[in-house]
């Protein structure tokens, strides 16, 4: 556990150390939000309440959305980088002699690195957002605690789902192709682009039961007060059930995966 | 002009020799080409969920705004697939490796913007392409005239080259910021997001930010208002729709001024 720990911890100053890089990821976010901003502000000045929100609740949807994009990686750039080129060029191996579980060691590392985003990245947008727009805010103080843990569950499912991307490369050799769709499939049913209650018909309910759904839309509903008391229980429940099929899903495929390793002496 | 032969020579001779290393692994090639043509579609499906909602958005149609986005995505994408890869270059300034393309007897934006060339991104071209040609059938009232025809193309073609300029830009700004190439994605991406829909949806200090200071409305909002019969934004008089060629020869006249002067700056990591 204590391993674990360090990990965790080693990561959340590594990337504590990407000053600038921070600096211009919360710039983007800013102005990404900006432009979402105003296009939600004329589509809800056309159709008030769309999607069951208001509008103050559309422009912190928003906010909420830049603010998650790095903490559960949706457009990628996660520890999947990484751990992709390591299977390329078989660093791989090393990994696997080291006496700890390859899953839970990415797990910590992720779970560092995101915990850094969020206080990161997820701030200063937020923080931005709610000066620049009239966006809603939680009426109760315990909305946050809430909030936080669906955001600790939705990291939980994007690192699950970014682990079995990353094996795949075992069979594929390269990394672009899957990671593409990943981000693609991330961005579009996650909600980041649009709030997943106001996609129609059968692709909203197909969207809405997709694990994607855990990483933006729920824990913003969390955030907006719609899933409070037993909603709330069955919020959770959703990303934790995702959380555990994802984990167990890739500890199976690593399984597979780690009896291909061939090591090649030099 | 030598140098510009030489560097588009080079170009061509890195773009290739990527080409066919890509061509190593073609499954995963086929994949990230589907899924660039993927990309542009999904946030195409978006607007079109919007639309399904409403009639109009800022007082656009749908037709209107999917010239908007076919424009800007069509000029985006070539831009992207011509210069996209110079986003790299903080890594290289970071890691020491820049200083091999700077030994190598061809010019250096050449060599960088060929860097691991990606073929896949024609996927986003063919998909702006698409959604431009589906706009023209959907357009209505319309009043085509062949000045009207010919601002089409061309404001594809300036609107790559402007998109281009932000991008090079962009590559010589990580020279001193070796690690921000998010900022350039801020005016490149996003620049894109904002293009794609009318300036009525934006604030008027955003609009004349990227009339007056970025000028990204000429990409495709400027001469497209102009096709489209709508009053020019942020107070720009009406013959300003054909200033787009004028204001792409300046954005790259610029961006590469920006370029020699931070390359000049450039020192290795001596570690």
């Amino acid at each position: 556990m204590r391993l674990y720990w360090a990990v965790l911890a080693g990561s959340f100053r590594r990337h504590a150390t990407y000053r600038v890089a921070t600096a211009a990821g919360v710039f983007t976010n800013t102005v990404f939000g900006f432009i979402l901003a105003f296009t939600y502000m004329a589509l809800w000045e056309e159709r008030p309440r769309l999607g069951g929100y208001d509008m103050a609740e559309a422009l912190a949807y928003v906010w909420l959305g830049q603010a998650l994009l790095a903490v559960t990686s949706l457009m990628g750039g996660g520890f999947e980088d990484e751990l992709i080129q390591r299977i390329k060029t078989g660093d791989i191996a090393v990994d696997l002699y080291r006496p700890a579980d390859l899953q839970l060691w990415w797990f910590s590392a992720n779970l560092g690195r995101a915990a850094f985003q969020l206080l990161g990245r997820g701030v200063v947008p937020m923080t931005a957002g709610a000066l620049a727009f009239d966006i809603a805010l939680p009426e109760h103080p315990a909305t946050w605690a809430a909030f936080l843990v669906s955001v600790l569950l939705a990291i939980a499912v994007s690192f699950a789902l970014w682990y079995l991307v990353a094996l795949s490369v075992f069979w594929l050799l390269d990394g672009a192709g899957v990671v593409q769709v990943a981000w693609l499939s991330g961005v579009f049913f996650s909600g980041m682009l649009l709030p997943l209650t106001v996609f129609p018909g059968a692709l909203g309910e197909v969207a809405r039961a997709l694990p994607w759904a855990s990483m933006l839309q729920v824990p913003a509903d969390v955030f907006l007060e719609r899933r409070t008391g037993r909603a709330l229980l069955g919020a959770y429940g959703f990303q934790a059930g995702w959380a555990v099929a994802l984990l167990a899903a890739g500890r199976a495929l690593q399984a597979v995966a780690t009896r291909r390793v061939v090591v090649q002496g030099g | 002009m030598a140098l510009a032969a030489e560097g588009l020579r080079a170009y061509g001779l890195i773009a290739v020799m990527w080409i066919r290393s890509t061509m190593t692994y073609r499954f995963s090639f086929a994949m990230t080409l589907l899924s660039n043509l993927t990309v542009n579609f999904f946030d195409f499906v978006v607007i079109m969920i919007m639309f399904g909602h409403v009639r109009g958005l800022g007082g656009f149609a749908f037709g209107e705004v999917a010239f908007l986005y076919g424009t800007t995505s069509t000029a985006f994408g070539l831009a992207d697939l011509a210069m996209g890869q110079t986003a790299r270059v903080g890594r290289r300034v970071r890691d020491g490796t820049l200083d091999t393309f700077l030994v190598r007897p061809a010019p250096v934006l050449a060599q960088v913007a060929a860097d691991r060339f990606a073929l896949r991104r024609l996927g986003r071209v063919a998909q702006g392409l698409l959604v431009l040609v589906w706009s023209l059938v959907v357009l209505e009232g319309v009043d085509w005239t062949p000045v009207k025809v010919l601002l089409v193309p061309l404001m594809v073609v300036t609107g790559a080259l402007i998109f281009g300029s932000l991008m090079t830009f962009g590559a010589a700004f990580q020279f001193w910021a070796q690690d921000g190439a998010e900022v350039a994605n801020s005016f490149t991406y996003g620049g894109n997001t904002l293009l794609q829909y009318p300036p009525s949806v934006f604030g008027a200090e955003l609009v004349r930010g990227v009339v007056y200071v970025v000028p990204l409305a000429f990409v495709n909002w400027v001469p497209a208002l102009y096709v489209l019969g709508r009053e020019a934004p942020a107070g720009l008089p009406p013959w300003a729709a054909f200033a787009s060629p004028l204001v792409a020869a300046v954005c790259v006249a610029l961006a590469g001024l920006a370029w020699r002067v931070g390359i000049r700056s450039y020192r290795s990591t001596g570690s």
